[in-house]
């Protein structure tokens, strides 16, 4: 086995997309081990891991770009070097980008561009907010989609915002969907007159989209950034936000979502509740429903029913709670029974996989209050941490994208190899009954989540059946017909598979929950 | 109304800056957005934080524009050919010039040794290449850089003491910068060639050819450069590596004066034919013009502007404004061009010649836009020959008032690099150019695009930040 390197000073390319490069030339035949990258220590230390270093690529700085293989056939590095360039110079057909005007700098975009409006900035951490600041301070509004920002950092730049009457959305903002743009992770959704204002990214994608599948649509979606309702932020891009809406003119119901936030917080976005006449959903799931509607806010049981409740009160309709499934209850009976014949008798474990936190959160609140101990990598209480969480235990819950998987590695709403990884490992466990898994769909997910699965889904649900056992495979595809991806065609693919498709994580839980029940005996 | 709610009714324009793939969903849906090609901080661009000083950045902000303010004063004229070993301040028979930073003969690359074998052998001092080598070898010759003298050359810059010279003139500052005569292209002495024809030409300029213009520009007393420069750049020449424009209004300038003057016909036939058969003649005036346009700023205390790019076949050198006459060198890149038939990349000489004081002095590769010709040596189309000149923005102070570029809404060309820019936005100047052969004696292999390495602005800058604040 021969080393095989190349290197390029000075060439600096997006992480990310060498990662994405990385996994296709993995793909290629007679590849072993293969690293595209950035001379980062990551990559670096990574390459000395998996014994593709040599002093050359010790001595890389960040800017330089490498190539490191191991084969032991002396054309690979040539076919490999094509492939990489080839993937590096794709060009898309829906324009000229490869000749459009890059600039290096955000001052030199300003000046380029003077209708610029907002800057998305998605960079590493460490320097996305000195990028973020120059943005405000060339009066840009701010997605700040990146994650690994300090608080302290987060705070300056939001009451420089704030100061200056400007969004700043994040850090770790995923989604937001202003004058109709989604921006990042958002999915297509009808225009309306509903107003968002989130704090977390898959909640808010979970809301748009029904919103839209009930026939409503939106106005503007603000996201905030997780952190912004804690104290130490003080949900400052919350409140500026919620006031935006509160004087936008299309804007008729408003809906804030977040996890509950620091007390003191919630009392002043709630107080400024008082201030509109227009109806205020308070989506803070799992927050003091009392607490809400105290200060003449609606509160809502989860996020489907918050979407629900909004577009009732845009269409000046009466609300109640929703817990129900859109299917008629004896269709429900007859699916549960279905599937509880088809196990054997020591099977009754849940393994939830998502990509999308939020969604995460919500299955593992509902199915807590029904009383199952739920493990997980970002548990409901200490005790339910899993110890390894490549390793499911009992019933377990696993966000993918959260950061303890996602170190140099995309999202696996970008990427989802992570979860094609784990499926095949949840099918060697013989008591796992149910696994539940999210597709998100929109601008920023994987033009194909239902197709990076499939494989995977079909061999998971073999290998129980060679052991006599079977394995039901619940999934919810949360996504519009509007969407890039095209929803009915991802849908299908999955029922072929012989996935049980719910109409919202709501539901798809709610099953779940149903299934386990008898196997249970809860 | 807040801005929030002003955005509101706006249409959404972004910047991205990050995941290139957030800003092709943008343009999918229609949406107005500039992708910037970010690239994380280097260990430079942190130190320029120092210069961020509101104190220190206003004193640079103030000999920048003095040096920008010479720069765009300078009005290069021609005022006569004499020689070099009269008008060539320094200059002495056992002298020879050569392109570039300074440079030992034990480390000079093959081009240069071979254009010095063929000075010396011009210059009578050695009849054969082992006895030219053996005599650059031992000490007698003084070697020395083209810039040290008020003088630039093409490529290896060999400047020996009786060859013929332009002399020119910055009017509004007075001095004056030197340059030997265009030989033309093929096997010349410039690109290191010395077998018999290329000391024969040289003998023929030095008997016909200089006289002629010589007694011509007499006549002619001076000859605008800025003007004709200026025209050249609207008729698809960019100064540097196309003078097809600037040559033929030399040409026109030059004819009937040469018409005019004492010799035969037939000699000045020769002259004429001469000049009109040689598409770079033109260079020979613009590589100097630049030179003297530049010299004002050889010492502006507190300025980042830099004021000379030269390479040597060895190395890449730079000066800077506010460091004086320190050289900051590193070697030299491989150029990014086209061969022409026959040769290839393993033919071909490092980076060579002082003819990038032309992008020193805002033309040249920062021209591109106006020469779209030119783009074609790395396979470029025209928009991309307006995207190197629109990166060249980035890296300079201020835009030619007199030249200006017709297709970019006649805009200024990009002019006065600032070292600072080059460190924070990481774009480096760019520069057309030939391509010597790595042989001796070979000649010009092609011709295309080239970089200074990043090194010569990161050592430009310690030395800078050495000066100025500590």
């Amino acid at each position: 086995m021969n080393l095989c390197v190349d290197i390029r000073k000075n060439t600096y390319y997006d992480s990310v997309a060498l990662m994405l490069i990385t996994k296709e030339i993995k793909k290629m035949p007679k590849v072993k081990d293969v690293i595209v990258g950035m001379g980062t220590e990551l990559n670096k230390e990574l390459t000395e891991n998996l014994g593709l270093s040599n002093d050359a690529i010790k001595g890389l700085t960040p800017n330089d770009f490498f190539i490191a293989v191991a084969s032991d056939e002396e054309n690979t590095l040539k076919t490999i070097v094509k492939k990489v360039d080839e993937l590096l110079n794709t060009k898309t057909d829906y324009d000229d980008s490869a000749l459009e005007y890059k600039p290096t700098t955000l001052n030199a975009a300003v000046k380029h561009f003077q209708e610029a409006n907002m800057a998305v900035i998605s960079l590493p951490g460490k320097y996305a907010a000195y990028e973020a600041k120059k943005a405000l301070n060339n009066n840009l509004h701010v997605m700040l989609f990146s994650d690994n920002v300090t608080v302290e950092e987060e705070i300056e730049l939001k009451e420089i915002g704030r100061d200056k009457g400007l969004l700043v959305m994040g850090p770790d903002c995923g989604t937001a969907i202003i004058n109709g743009v989604p921006l990042c992770f958002a999915n297509v959704v009808r225009h309306g007159n509903i107003g968002i204002v989130g704090a977390s990214g898959t909640g808010t994608q979970e809301i748009t989209v029904i919103i839209d599948k009930l026939g409503g649509g939106v106005s503007q979606v603000i996201g905030t950034g997780g952190r912004d309702l804690k104290s130490e932020v003080g949900g400052i891009m919350m409140l500026e936000g919620f006031k935006a809406l509160i004087d936008d003119e299309e804007t008729k119901v408003i809906v804030l979502i977040s996890k509950p936030p620091a007390p003191e917080v919630a009392e002043k976005i709630l107080n400024m509740v008082k201030t509109t006449d227009k109806p205020v959903i308070a989506s803070f799931i799992g927050g003091d429903r009392c607490e809400i509607e105290k200060h003449g806010a609606y509160s809502s049981v989860n996020l489907e029913d918050a979407a629900r409740k909004a577009v009732l009160l845009s269409e000046g309709k009466k609300i109640d709670d929703f817990t129900d499934f859109t299917l008629a209850e004896e269709e429900i009976e007859e699916i549960v029974q279905e599937e509880c014949k088809k196990f054997s008798s020591d099977q009754k474990y849940l393994r939830a996989l998502y990509t999308g936190g939020t969604l995460a959160d919500e299955a593992m609140k509902m199915l807590g209050k029904e009383g199952y101990r739920i493990n997980s990598n970002i548990p409901l209480s200490p005790e339910l941490k899993l110890k390894d969480i490549h390793k499911s235990v009992e019933h377990t819950c696993i966000d993918l994208g959260d950061d303890d998987f996602t170190v140099g590695k995309p999202h696996p709403m970008i990427d989802p190899v992570g979860r094609v990884e784990r499926l095949p490992k949840e099918a060697l466990d013989d008591e796992v009954a149910i696994v539940l898994m999210d597709f998100v769909l929109g601008f920023g997910s994987n033009i194909d989540p239902a197709g990076e699965m499939l494989e995977a889904i079909k061999d998971a649900k073999k290998t129980m059946e060679d052991k006599n056992k079977y394995l039901c495979v619940i999934g919810y595809v949360c996504g519009t017909e509007g969407d890039p991806q095209n929803y009915k065609e991802q849908s299908e693919k999955l029922e072929s598979a012989g996935v049980i498709l719910m109409p919202s994580n709501a539901q798809a839980v709610k099953l779940s929950s149903l299934i386990l029940r008898r196997l249970n005996k809860l | 109304m807040t801005e929030i709610n002003k955005l509101f009714s706006k249409k959404l324009s972004v910047i991205n800056m990050g995941l290139e793939s957030f800003h092709k969903d943008l343009k999918q849906q229609n949406v107005q957005s500039m992708h910037v090609n970010w690239r994380p901080p280097t260990e430079a661009s942190i130190k320029l934080s120092v210069l961020e000083d509101e104190n220190i950045s206003e004193k640079i902000e103030s000999a920048n524009k003095e040096a920008l303010k010479r720069l765009l004063a300078a009005e290069p004229i021609i005022v006569g050919i004499g020689t070099a070993g009269t008008h060539i301040p320094g200059m002495t028979k056992k002298t020879i010039l050569h392109a570039g930073p300074p440079i030992a003969w034990e480390e000079m690359s093959e081009p240069l040794r071979g254009a010095i074998v063929g000075g010396l052998i011009y210059e009578k001092l050695v009849s054969n290449e082992e006895e030219g080598r053996k005599l650059a070898a031992s000490g007698e010759i003084i070697f020395d850089s083209c810039h040290h003298h008020s003088t630039v050359g093409p490529m290896a810059g060999v400047v020996t003491n009786s060859m013929p010279v332009w002399i020119l003139q910055n009017k509004a500052f007075g001095n004056f910068a030197y340059c030997t005569l265009n030989e033309g292209l093929g096997k010349v002495l410039r690109f290191g060639a010395f077998s018999p024809e290329v000391i024969d030409r040289l003998n023929w300029m030095e008997r016909v050819l200089a006289p002629v213009l010589k007694e011509a520009m007499e006549i002619k007393v001076s000859i605008d450069l800025k003007t004709i420069i200026a025209q050249s750049l609207q008729m698809g020449d960019e100064g540097h590596n196309r003078n097809k424009a600037g040559t033929s209004l030399l040409f026109r300038e030059l004819a009937p004066c040469i018409v005019k003057t004492k010799y035969s016909n037939e000699e000045k036939a020769q002259v004429l034919t001469f000049i009109d058969k040689n598409d770079h003649f033109f260079l020979n005036v613009s590589m100097p013009a630049c030179k003297c346009s530049l010299d004002p700023l050889r010492d502006i205390p507190n300025s980042t502007v830099v004021y000379t790019m030269s390479r040597n076949g060895t190395n890449f050198g730079i000066r800077v404004s506010g460091t004086g006459d320190e050289w900051f060198t590193a070697p030299c890149e491989l150029v990014n061009g086209l061969y022409f038939p026959g040769f290839e990349e393993s033919d071909a000489n490092p980076d060579i010649g002082d003819s990038c004081i032309t992008e020193t002095a805002g033309i040249g590769g920062f021209a591109m836009a106006t020469a779209p010709a030119i783009v074609q040596f790395v396979g470029g189309t025209p928009k991309d020959a307006i995207n190197y000149t629109t990166s060249m923005y980035e890296i300079t102070c201020a835009e030619n008032k007199t030249f200006k570029i017709p297709n970019i809404n006649f805009r200024g060309t990009p002019t006065g690099i600032d070292l600072r820019k080059v460190i924070e936005t990481r774009i480096l100047p760019v520069i057309n150019t030939g391509i010597a052969c790595n042989r001796a004696g070979v000649g010009q292999v092609g011709a295309g695009i080239v970089h200074p390495p990043m090194k010569c602005f990161e050592d430009a800058l310690t030395s800078f930040i050495k000066k100025t604040v500590e």
